[in-house]
């Protein structure tokens, strides 16, 4: 489909990266525009009016907004390499997984940042719960979404962030020991080009670092 | 494709009510079983062991969880039957935010409403009635939000209008003066039997309240 389609997009958000990661994927050509969420561009806050958020993707001048909705669109629109499997029952299954990343698994690592002493330990007792059911997902898959990658991968690159962010901070939440499946599943991808565009850039690991640890909310505020 | 249909659920749930909306807009034929969220069912427990919430739609065997996840199931497996989700993927896209917007919103500002009192009341009431705004806007002069029939939007939002009484009596105001377009697509959403069945008496919903209210102590 011969288009336009304009990306808003912020460097540290993990809802904006797996966005691009879909565009990537599937090799949509796009135009990116950097959003400072302190001082937001007139066309962002017009695009997305409701929310004043990122990620927003525009496509042929219409806006979607939220990172689900806009990977659900995006795999409706361009259908080469197919994110969502075609059987119903797996449809839900991925929703229902993708669904719980957002719901509960980024909200807990967000508070992360936020607790100390016993609040934290528990915390990190929540967050190993999460993961258990993710690692629970990956039994018998190469991906989420089986033999190749899925939405629900695309939506689990916070594993991978997860991952990075403790080998800086050398804070451990994601143990090889307890999560063995998770662990071959980042190694997977991390040898994915595509993916290793959607990560954090080395040298701005630590800027970032700071960054989730002062804010509560996710990064695209 | 028919198979064996059960919905566990709980019947003040406007969550509930999307699936049971959805269900009754196709002509499906299932099984009802009421949950005590206080007891909950070991079937409950195992065919939703991730967050052990109602409503969970079990189709064959099959749980699937999360109200938005069942109603889009739902119309995938019966997509001949009066289909509740649009197939242009951009109209599609916009419902699933309104879908999203309602679900972040609506029913946690409501249970502010209810629960507390105060600045903390009167701001939960500011911005519900904030978001119904919005809502209109989006409905604009639609008769459904699904435009001549009964949408996926519309599925999601009308259950939340059994609470509002609720809301109303113990936020001491009127969603109709503040949201009179809001109201009147309720009423002809209401004429529709599949609502009208789906949806508990408001007056229930209110009594539910004042119970929970007493069991958690709240003012």
């Amino acid at each position: 489909m011969g288009e336009e389609v304009t990306f808003h997009g912020m460097w540290a958000s993990p809802f904006s990266r797996r966005v691009e990661l879909a565009l990537k994927l599937k090799a949509i050509p796009y135009q990116y525009i950097e959003e400072d969420l302190s001082n937001k561009t007139p066309s962002l806050l017009r695009y997305n009016p409701v929310h004043k958020k990122v990620p927003v993707l525009v496509h042929n001048d219409k806006p979607v907004a939220e990172s689900m909705v806009i990977i659900e669109y995006m795999d409706e629109t361009w259908e080469n390499n197919p994110f969502l499997p075609r059987d119903p029952y797996e449809r839900a299954m991925a929703r229902f997984y993708a669904k719980f990343i957002d719901d509960k698994l980024l909200p807990t690592l967000a508070k992360l940042g936020q607790t100390a002493g016993k609040e934290k330990e528990e915390t990190i007792e929540e967050i190993h719960e999460q993961l258990k059911v993710l690692e629970d997902e990956l039994k018998g898959k190469q991906f989420f979404g089986g033999q190749r990658i899925g939405f629900l991968d695309v939506v689990a690159m916070i594993l991978v962030w997860l991952h990075l962010a403790g080998s800086i901070t050398g804070q451990k939440v994601l143990s090889t020991e307890k999560f063995p499946l998770i662990y071959e599943w980042i190694e997977r991808v991390m040898k994915m080009e595509v993916v290793n565009e959607c990560l954090i850039p080395e040298k701005k690991r630590q800027d970032w670092i700071q960054l989730a640890q002062k804010a509560p909310k996710s990064a695209s505020n | 494709m028919a198979g064996e249909l059960v919905l566990l659920d709980f019947w003040p749930s406007p969550f509930g009510m999307r699936s049971r909306i959805a269900l009754a807009e196709k002509g499906i034929p299932y099984e009802y079983r009421e949950e005590d969220l206080r007891n909950k069912s070991d079937l409950l427990l195992q065919m939703n062991p991730v967050h052990k919430k109602i409503p969970v739609l079990i189709h064959n065997g099959k749980p699937v969880c999360e109200s938005v996840i069942q109603v889009q199931y739902i119309d995938e497996v019966w997509h001949d039957k009066a289909p509740l989700i649009p197939s242009d993927p951009y109209q599609r896209a916009v419902a699933r935010f309104w879908v999203d917007f309602i679900d972040k919103k609506i029913y946690e500002l409501g249970s502010k409403i209810w629960k507390t009192k105060g600045e903390e009341q009167a701001n939960a009431k500011k911005e519900f009635i904030e978001c119904l705004k919005l809502l209109e806007g989006e409905l604009g002069d639609k008769t459904y939000f699904g435009g001549e029939s009964l949408g996926y939007v519309d599925v999601a939002l009308v259950p939340f209008y059994s609470w509002f009484y609720a809301y109303e009596k113990c936020g001491d105001f009127s969603i109709e003066a503040e949201c009179p377009k809001m109201i009147a697509w309720v009423k002809r959403c209401m004429q529709k039997e599949s609502v009208a069945k789906s949806l508990p008496d408001q007056e229930k919903v209110y009594e539910f309240i004042l119970h929970l209210k007493k069991v958690f102590g709240i003012e």
